[in-house]
């Protein structure tokens, strides 16, 4: 699966035309990460709990989308975007979008 | 001494604002030396946030590139930007915060694009997130996070 977010895929020619697809997950903390990211919340620096736990959920969140886009037949997802929200207290949507297309 | 165990509370902050200006701002500085030679090592690779068009037999492979990070601030910090909160004004603390997070972001994307072989990224984006509750709150965690996405391509 080719994935790229601007309009076209770099070098081919798109030939067919899916619609959106879409991904997403969402995830809690961690009750230890976040014990040890309020340590780190002392002096400061990179959280890296967070920092893997988050890149794995927008992972989670690609993985669904490519699977939908399979689902319609698609060999490429364009124009991706990613987002994120948060929907309650200490949890964090992250949320993927593309169109599905078929290059040759 | 008596003192000192009457404001135990007060000693206990006044500890914790100095470790946190000692740590957080040497953390900050030795942050700032590695990105600056980072960036000048990755100085070749080329990012640029418009699309632009290539003559397809050059193009060997396309690919979505990202790379995030999550940054959190001192305490020290964090408790000048709550007094900043009172009179308002530029919050010094924070921008350098969010100024790091964003170049380590795109750092970390040029670093997993260099690994794929590409020469240059196009349409990059930047986006910024907070977990849960909101960055400035006094028992939340004061953190932000930066990430960075766009297209490699590898020409051959």
């Amino acid at each position: 699966m080719i994935m790229t977010n601007v309009n076209t895929v770099p070098g081919k020619k798109i030939i067919e035309h899916f619609g959106i697809v879409q991904g997403n997950t969402v995830r809690a903390k961690h009750f230890g990460r976040d014990f040890m990211a309020g340590l780190k919340n002392l002096v400061g620096g990179e959280l890296k709990g967070y920092t893997e736990l988050l890149q794995d959920s927008r992972e989670e969140a690609m993985k669904r989308m490519e699977e939908q886009a399979r689902q319609m037949g698609a060999n490429a997802v364009v124009n991706i975007r990613f987002a994120t929200s948060s929907v309650a207290q200490g949890a964090a949507e992250l949320f993927a979008y593309g169109t599905a297309v078929r290059v040759e | 001494m008596e003192i000192l165990l009457q404001n135990f509370d007060l000693v206990i902050f006044l500890v914790l604002a100095i470790f946190g200006y000692t740590a957080g701002s040497l953390a900050e500085k030795r942050h700032y030396r590695s990105i600056i030679k980072r960036e000048k090592e990755l100085l070749k690779m080329a990012v640029v946030t418009a699309e632009g068009s290539f003559p397809p037999e050059r193009i060997q492979e396309v690919a979505l590139v990202m790379g995030s990070v999550v940054i959190s601030i001192d305490y020290f910090k964090r408790i000048l930007a709550i007094l900043r909160n009172i009179f308002g004004g530029r919050v010094k603390s924070y921008e350098s915060l969010v100024d790091r997070a964003r170049r380590e972001a795109i750092l970390r994307m040029k670093e997993s694009a260099k690994e794929q072989g590409a020469k240059m990224i196009i349409n990059m984006r930047l986006e910024t997130a907070t977990i849960g509750r909101s960055a400035n709150k006094k028992k939340s965690v004061g953190s932000v996070e930066a990430i960075a996405y766009g297209t490699a391509i590898v020409m051959n």
